[in-house]
């Protein structure tokens, strides 16, 4: 019997019924059993869980206003779900129908269904619960983030005492016109640039020097020296870090103590002992040169791997053309790393972006205050734990900044891996 | 005269290459002696006495135990030990399973959203962990998850999810797919494909999955900072901090006996699965 896929999809409004129509009963009775769900839920708890959303809170003491936001966005989310279940429904009445017309047996009892599913429905199975978790652990904490960037939720607003409310723009003008936190941000944003190209650039530069040097031949014990290298990735970086901050020590770490007295004696030098803690430069300088140490066994590792898979007939025929061990670094070396390593140099670069830990951990963001709660060695991801760790806490605030933030790590990133062609979407 | 000038020349190729090794050697010394020099005070300090200001590279004795004895008996240091242990298996486990099913299903099947999908798995994983946790505390709040190991576990396992599936899915694509075409004529289901065809040859990533998911809640101080807030229920990255957090009081002893503690099983796990992600590393990475 023909079946009209128009009629289908019209019936389909209510889902199930394009199902139903479809003489698959049992695909109706879910659909439409979903359907109802649904519309419970959203009677008995979604209803006012988004005019919560809205509202924010009307009592004192009685409403949680940041609860009500959690709440609210959940509703959201349950809701883009729906939406999209509404449209596959649509989708589906209207394609049984063609499919019924073309003569295509489809599924109608539980034992077809099921085999059906086994084969279309496979791999949503199998991704499911990798998307729960998701769901739970970043996608509902991120939006409620960004909806608190545009709230007043600071330490003058702490629910359930009081209300926060939706204050629009206000966090991000206050970051850009307020002269106080548009001078933070300034000097935060810029040492943030700085370290982030110093650091990673040390450490790929160095990655790939070393790479270069260790993999000639006629080194020997080059798996001792390959352990070696590889120390600082493989011990922890919270406990490398921690350890540095103790050896940097002004008064008792090994730098001031032990090494400047060294290198003094050695070379007849009169080097006085450096601040290290207590002089923002020189905080500064130690954290990059930590970075260059910690991160560079990574880019080692990939560019060693790259270096084998590079094919000795390249080098041989650029030395019988004469060409110079600079010109063949310049013209198979690295390109041919380039073209691989591309997308992971990039993530380091993004990463050192956002390295709470090391700055956190070797000297708290300090030494000083460049106002707005900030040390002179904070980035903007220390800054904003500050914001919301100090005593009066901003957490609209930091939350604008830490939008801010990911548009830049995220735009930055799909600009280059666009650029690179990395991350290939196949198949 | 030409044989003059031919022994002249091999001199000087001798002479440059001699200058040549002699500056490789140099430079990979004076780096391998950068590379251990920190470690090694940390690893000497840890058998000082407890009373040591100085954190300096010293051989002089006297040398003691005391300091893990110290660690054990007198701080909580089991205890957060211990705390760490149970959230890393419980990590570990979930998010291995959790990211193997996402991974093959992303290699081997084709539906509807996938592309659409992967490109949202990978603009996620960009946002930083910091983004979510003041949410992450309301969260917790609303949940009764403060303070609770069940939480900060979902949060670590949630947030490896989407560039570990990544590589999982570039892994498992270098797996030819003839292999799952030939057990299918020979009448394999999809679960005999995934557990008896592929997973055995997958096995290395999944061994480097399973570190890099146990190492992460020992090396995360962020969030374990953020959400446990009882003394007794610190994992042990946080709690050792505290040893040396005081400038006027740092135990710095203590903190290298315990900072040993902790890496020399992962150090141990990280060379005995070396060779495995140096392939993973490449393989992953040059597919992308």
């Amino acid at each position: 019997m023909k079946k009209s896929p128009n009629q289908a999809l019209g019936l389909s409004i209510i889902p199930g019924l394009g199902q139903f129509y479809n003489g698959q009963k049992l695909k109706a009775g879910l659909f439409f059993g979903a359907f109802l769900i649904f519309v419970v839920e959203m009677i008995f708890f979604g209803w006012s869980a988004l005019t919560g959303l809205i509202t924010l809170g009307t009592v004192p003491m009685e409403d949680h206003s940041m609860f009500l936001m959690v709440k609210g966005t959940l509703q959201l989310l349950i809701l883009v779900i729906f939406i999209m279940f509404y449209v596959l429904n649509l989708r589906d009445a209207r394609q049984t129908a063609k499919q019924i017309n073309e003569g295509h047996k489809i599924p109608v009892s539980f034992s077809e269904m099921r085999e059906s599913l086994g084969t279309n429905g496979f791999p949503y199975l199998l991704t499911m619960p990798a998307y729960l978790l998701m769901i739970f652990t970043i996608i509902l904490p991120v939006l409620v983030t960004l909806f608190m960037a545009f709230t007043n939720y600071d330490f003058n607003h702490i629910p359930p005492a009081q209300l926060i409310d939706w204050n629009g723009l206000e966090n991000f003008k206050n970051m850009f016109f307020l002269s106080t936190y548009r001078a933070t941000f300034g000097a935060v944003f810029s040492w943030t640039l700085i370290w982030t190209m110093c650091a990673t650039t040390l450490q790929i530069v160095l990655g790939i020097f070393v790479a270069v040097v260790a993999h000639q031949d006629f080194i020997k014990f080059k798996r001792i020296f390959g352990i070696i290298f590889l120390l600082p990735w493989a011990v922890p970086a919270f406990v490398t870090i921690l350890s540095f901050s103790n050896i940097f020590n002004d008064s008792a770490g090994a730098i001031n103590v032990q090494v400047i007295p060294f290198l003094n004696h050695i070379f007849f030098t009169h080097i006085p002992s450096i601040d290290w803690m207590t002089d923002p430069f020189w905080t500064k300088v130690a954290l990059i040169m930590i970075q260059g140490w910690l991160g560079f066994p990574y880019i080692y590792v990939l560019v060693t791997g790259i270096l084998q898979s590079i094919s000795d007939d390249l080098y041989e025929a650029a030395t019988i053309d004469g060409a110079t061990a600079l010109q063949k670094f310049n013209n198979i070396t690295l390109p041919a790393i380039f073209s691989v390593a591309a997308p992971t140099f990039v993530t380091q670069y993004t990463f050192n972006f956002n390295n709470f830990s090391i700055i956190y951990l070797f000297n708290n963001g300090g030494p000083g205050d460049v106002g707005g709660g900030a040390g002179n060695s904070d980035i903007l991801i220390s800054w904003i734990y500050k914001l919301t760790t100090n005593t009066t806490p901003q957490y609209g605030l930091a939350s604008a900044v830490t939008i801010i933030i990911s548009a830049i790590v995220i735009g930055v990133s799909l600009l280059v891996f666009k650029k690179t062609n990395a991350f290939k979407m196949e198949g | 005269m030409a044989e003059k000038i031919h022994t002249k020349g091999k001199s000087s190729i001798k002479r440059s290459r001699f200058i040549k090794y002699f500056l490789t050697y140099l430079f990979m010394l004076l780096l391998s002696l950068v590379i251990i020099y920190p470690l090694l005070i940390t690893v000497m300090t840890a058998f000082k006495n407890s009373d040591v200001v100085a954190f300096t590279l010293s051989f002089q004795g006297p040398w003691t135990l005391k300091n893990f004895q110290d660690l054990f008996m007198t701080t909580l240091y089991g205890k957060w030990y211990w705390n760490t242990l149970v959230i890393s298996v419980a990590t570990m486990v979930i998010q291995v399973a959790v990211v193997t099913l996402a991974g093959y299903t992303y290699s081997r099947y084709s539906f509807a959203g996938k592309k659409w999908s992967l490109t949202f798995f990978l603009v996620v994983q960009m946002v930083p962990t910091m983004a979510a946790l003041t949410a992450f505390y309301v969260l917790g709040m609303l949940l009764n998850g403060l303070d609770h190991y069940w939480f900060l576990t979902l949060i670590y396992i949630g947030g490896g999810i989407p560039m570990n599936t990544w590589l999982m899915k570039g892994y498992f694509d270098t797996v030819p797919y003839d292999f799952d075409e030939s057990a299918k004529l020979d009448g394999a289901g999809n679960f005999t494909i995934f557990w008896k065809i592929v997973m055995p040859l997958v096995k290395p990533m999944i061994a480097v999955q399973a570190l890099w998911a146990f190492m992460g809640p020992f090396g995360d101080f962020m969030t374990a900072r953020y959400l446990l807030r009882e003394e007794s229920n610190l994992t042990v990255a946080v709690g050792l901090q505290q040893f040396i957090s005081d400038p006027k009081d740092q135990q710095v002893a203590l903190f290298a006996a315990g900072a040993i503690l902790i890496a020399l099983p992962i150090c141990a796990l990280f060379f005995y699965l070396q060779k495995y992600f140096v392939t993973g590393l490449t393989a992953g990475g040059a597919k992308g």
